[in-house]
């Protein structure tokens, strides 16, 4: 027994029932406390998963430590029929497996909400809120009865909490159970072993504590869509896309990409006849190699890329810079994360769009492409070597941590056979036989783009040497002023090329009439989505637009002049974007108020919903808000 | 006036190789180095190398890092697609081309700046992953573009031209090259034109990473007494162990040797390389005897040039990674898009 505290509260299994419970169907937020290295991630996400199989979305979230056993992390599930994939804020019922954790974890219940908890040992009444529900199950008792090794007693615990959760949510056991058929097909015996562990705990509630307020119930709500991350998905889009080069660094949070894509090749990219490899991929001895290899292989007309994050940006930049000069296709997958070493990094940002967008040394700027969710991210990771093949540069694809390592609800990916892909301007032997006057960095169409050469294409005709600045139409070495100028214009006629490929914004109009907008990219997609909802319930109106693509296309310049101000909802602390629409396209600062959200969880609807109303309550009442003020 | 184009006109008797090229055809633009620099000598046994091994220009890929021997692959192979790179980056962006197309011969030309001190790293990983190519180090000791700072190379006591005595040790590219796991590992001076010439061909022809350091004294700034990399301290402390020829596999009676004297080594193209002792009896096939020896005749202050290791029988990276016949860079559509249907496939696992 406890020595302090009061009275221990549910040393065995019990329910310790609040005065309000919430009570909630298909809509509520689970989060699983674990210790890392503890085998939960599978039994989590098996959780996640038997909800899917009851028809009913979830948007599930890993929050993890830069670290591989010991450490706190956390898996947050949110149960959403209505299909809100956005991070909702706030927690209904905390399984609280994590002694460490247990005071924060506690803290982060919603009133009225539920605890979870291994029972086994008691814990201190004082430990616990008066206002939130307690369920208890001996879960170490339980396995310490059924298992004799510690490694089956630690994995089966988690197998147990499945189980019991499922008889506490009114989740089907059956659907459960064929996940976890399927997961473990053929091999029998684990099948068993974890129908035991489910059984255990499935009937331990059933016995004796029974079903929550808070219920899954079947529904048709999560249709054909897939469930992916958003690193696999741009894997996959390269392997569409058509890379054949890989070259990488490990870092967080993009590791799995690079992962991916050497799993989906060895699938998908092997010759039948004879086993060998259509592609190569390397992993490199930094990420300045890495880019290095990228930058070699597309200079020899390879489709290329690597997938890094900040500091390999950082690390990168030189190349880009010379790349951007030399004009040489390559596609870098960044996927976002907090600042440098370790921590911050493995949560999400989106703070390095400025660094990206001008990576180098003298005057650069770079294509980026922002995907919001993992079915843009395979169909831009697809596109970026089209466009870096059509536009001969350096092209980023900017994912970030919670789009990149967690699993979302997402349309299937599609294809489309006819497509072809587009490799630009490259002049052919025959072209060369034929005549034509090649010069490298010439400007032929208008549209700043030259025409390039593959290395060893034609014995006399069509070789260069490939520089970064000191060159003149023709590639042979300069340093006149003039013969820069007129290079560094043509680059910028490419930049304005890239504006109308890159890929379109889409906007998303008010039901009413307003002056106010908003603009928003990546991952914060379906927070702002649900917080428009929540506005437009509170009868505040805004139309927004969400940026896919930098250079910026027309019409985000032409939204930001159809209203009075346009609120710019970004993950970092600088207001990145903004500043990049004040630079490119001259606008007034105090026209885009800032919403700013950078403490590495995911953004929530809440939050933008919260600060936005806020804002709107102390400026002028838009028309939208006046009519419903009236 | 940066960019010097040399004339085209051909004398009518020059002589062409069996491909119709003459060696002009394998020069480049007139050099901007400053004159005597010993990398135009290397140039020349470059463009040497190439006339005689017959190659067509247009399938050498040359690329550099950043220094006076870096821009010297302008001064060579004129049709030939090259590539200035970044300082000390050669290695991953040649590496990235040879995966692109395998078809192409690549030549790396370095420097003991670009390559023993911020390259270094990229070198030994290059060198160690047996990329398929000739990397070259014009090694003079000192950074020339910059004006005469040692480099990486120079050796523990050297004097610079200003009187400044390196105190650091330094590094042995070749020593290097042999534990980095280079197939082919050859030492030599640019002012040696009878066994560099010989060595470059043997380095194009050999499958592998191979690995030339050919000294390369900066008549500016470290050819002066006091320095270990100048034309008299080289040609004083010079030790052969070998001299050797490549013999095309088409034309085997071209080479004479002295039998008796000589190692014959079929490489993996199928070319012969000859080799000629002088010195002793010296044996290119052992890669920790190379190292011993060299450790050796460098503590009697004996630079060893030559063919100091080579394995015949050596395979590149992309045996290693397993790429398919065809470069990369030819394989189209149906080759690397695995289609809609296989997309519904991999959706349904996803479910």
């Amino acid at each position: 027994m406890p020595d302090s505290g009061g009275e221990p509260v549910a040393a065995s299994g019990a329910v310790t029932k609040a005065q309000n419970p919430k009570s909630a169907v298909n809509d509520f937020v689970v989060k699983f406390a674990n210790v890392n290295g503890s085998g939960s991630a599978s039994a989590n996400g098996l959780f996640a998963r038997s909800v899917m199989r009851m028809g009913v979305p979830v948007a599930a979230r890993n929050i993890f430590p830069s670290n591989i056993q010991g450490l706190p992390t956390w898996y947050e599930v949110r149960i959403t029929e209505a299909g809100h994939m956005g991070r909702r804020g706030g927690v209904d019922l905390m399984v609280a497996m994590n002694p460490q954790t247990w005071d924060r974890d506690l803290a982060e219940i919603e009133s009225g909400g539920f605890v979870f908890y291994d029972s086994t040992k008691p814990i201190p009444a004082s430990r616990f809120r008066s206002d939130i529900t307690v369920v208890g199950v001996p879960l170490t008792a339980m396995c310490n009865e059924a298992y004799e090794l510690p490694r089956e007693r630690q994995l089966f615990k988690n197998v147990i909490y499945v189980g019991a959760l499922s008889a506490l949510l009114g989740i089907d056991i059956e659907a459960v159970k064929g996940l976890i058929a399927d997961d473990f097909a053929g091999r029998q015996r684990l099948i068993d072993a974890n129908f035991e562990a489910l059984a255990m705990g499935h009937s331990y509630v059933t016995k004796h504590l029974g079903a929550l307020p808070l219920q899954v119930r079947r529904a048709d709500a999560v249709g054909n869509r897939i469930y992916v991350e958003g690193n696999q998905a741009a894997a996959l889009g390269a392997v569409y896309g058509g890379a054949t080069v890989c070259a990488w660094y490990p870092i967080t949070p993009s590791t799995s990409l690079a992962e991916a894509f050497t799993a989906y090749c060895q699938d998908l990219r092997v010759e039948p006849e004879t086993g060998k490899a259509r592609f190569a991929i390397i992993q490199a001895e930094d990420e300045i190699a890495s880019i290095g290899i990228v930058v070699g292989a597309g200079w020899n007309g390879c489709r290329a890329f690597t997938a890094t994050s900040g500091p390999g940006i950082s690390l990168m930049t030189e190349f880009i810079g010379l790349s951007y000069f030399a004009e040489i296709p390559a596609v870098i997958f960044d996927v976002q994360r907090g600042g440098p070493s370790t921590g911050m990094p493995t949560r999400t940002q989106q703070a390095d769009l400025l660094a990206a967008a001008y990576a180098g040394h003298g005057d650069t700027k770079h294509v980026m492409l922002l995907p919001a969710d993992p079915g843009e991210c395979f169909e831009m990771g697809a596109l970026a070597f089209d466009l870096a093949d059509r536009l001969q540069t350096t092209v980023f694809v900017m994912l970030d941590l919670d789009i990149g390592m967690n699993e979302w609800l997402t349309e299937p990916f599609k294809w489309d056979d006819t497509r072809k892909l587009d490799r630009g301007k490259v002049m052919t032997a025959a072209e060369l036989e034929a005549g034509a006057d090649f010069g490298r960095y010439k400007e032929v169409d208008g549209d700043g783009i030259p025409y390039r050469t593959y290395p060893g294409t034609h014995p006399t005709k069509g070789g260069y040497f490939t520089r970064g600045t000191s060159r003149n139409p023709y590639a042979r070495y300069s340093e006149e002023g003039a013969v820069y100028v007129d290079n560094m214009e043509r680059l910028l006629r490419k930049f304005d090329t890239a504006r109308t490929l890159a890929p379109a914004p889409i906007a998303r109009p008010a039901k009413r009439k307003t002056r106010d907008g908003v603009l928003y990219f990546g991952s914060t997609t379906p927070a702002m989505h649900e917080a428009l909802e929540m506005l437009e319930v509170q009868g505040r109106h805004l139309d927004a637009i969400r940026v896919r693509g930098f250079p910026f296309a027309q019409e985000i310049y032409d939204f930001i002049a159809a209203h009075d101000r346009v609120f710019v909802i970004e993950q970092n602390r600088d207001a990145q974007l903004k500043t990049l629409l004040m630079t490119e396209g001259g606008i007034d600062a105090a026209k885009l108020p800032s919403v700013l959200h950078y403490d590495g969880t995911p953004i929530t609807a809440r939050f933008i919903a919260g600060e936005i109303a806020q804002r709107l309550a102390l400026g002028p009442l838009s028309t939208g808000q006046a009519e419903a003020a009236e | 006036m940066t960019y010097i184009l040399k004339p085209q006109l051909h004398h009518p008797l020059l002589p062409t190789n069996s491909l119709g090229y003459t060696r002009r055809d394998y020069e480049g633009s007139v050099s901007t180095l400053c004159a005597g620099c010993g990398h135009d000598s290397i140039s020349a046994a470059i463009i040497q190398a190439c006339f005689e091994l017959e190659l067509p220009p247009h399938r050498v890929a040359k690329l550099s890092g950043i220094g006076c021997s870096s821009k010297t692959p302008d001064y060579f192979l004129g049709n030939s697609h090259g590539f200035n790179t970044v300082h000390g980056r050669m290695p991953s962006v040649l590496t990235g081309a040879n995966l692109a197309n395998r078809d192409l011969i690549y030549l790396g030309v370095s420097g003991d700046g670009d390559s023993a001190s911020i390259g270094l790293g990229q070198f030994a990983h290059a060198i160690r992953r047996g990329v398929n190519m000739l990397y070259i180090v014009e090694n003079n000791g000192v950074y020339g573009l910059t004006k005469g700072q040692f480099s990486a190379t120079s050796d523990r006591g050297s004097k610079s031209k200003k009187g400044v005595v390196n105190t650091d040790a330094g590094i042995d590219m070749v020593s290097l090259a042999l534990q980095m796991g280079a197939t082919f590992v050859g030492r030599s001076f640019s002012g040696d034109k009878e066994q560099l010439v010989p060595l470059i061909k043997a380095g194009l022809a050999h499958k592998g990473a191979a690995f030339i350091d050919c000294i390369s004294p900066c008549v500016q700034f470290n050819n002066h007494v006091g320095s270990t990399k100048s034309f008299d301290y080289v040609r004083e402390h010079n030790e052969a162990v070998n001299t050797l020829d490549v013999i095309m596999p088409r034309d085997p009676i071209h080479v004479s040797y002295k039998p008796g004297e000589s190692v014959r080594v079929q490489q993996h193209d199928g070319s012969i390389l000859s080799l000629h002792k002088i010195a002793e009896l010296y044996n290119p096939a052992n890669r920790a005897q190379a190292l011993g020896y060299l450790q050796a005749r460098a503590t009697r202050g004996q630079i060893v040039t030559g063919l100091l290791f080579v394995d015949p029988e050596a395979g590149d990276l992309h045996d290693a990674v397993g790429t398919i016949d065809t470069p990369l860079n030819q394989l189209n559509e149906a080759e690397l898009v695995p289609g809609a249907a296989a997309l519904e496939k991999l959706n349904a696992a996803l479910r």
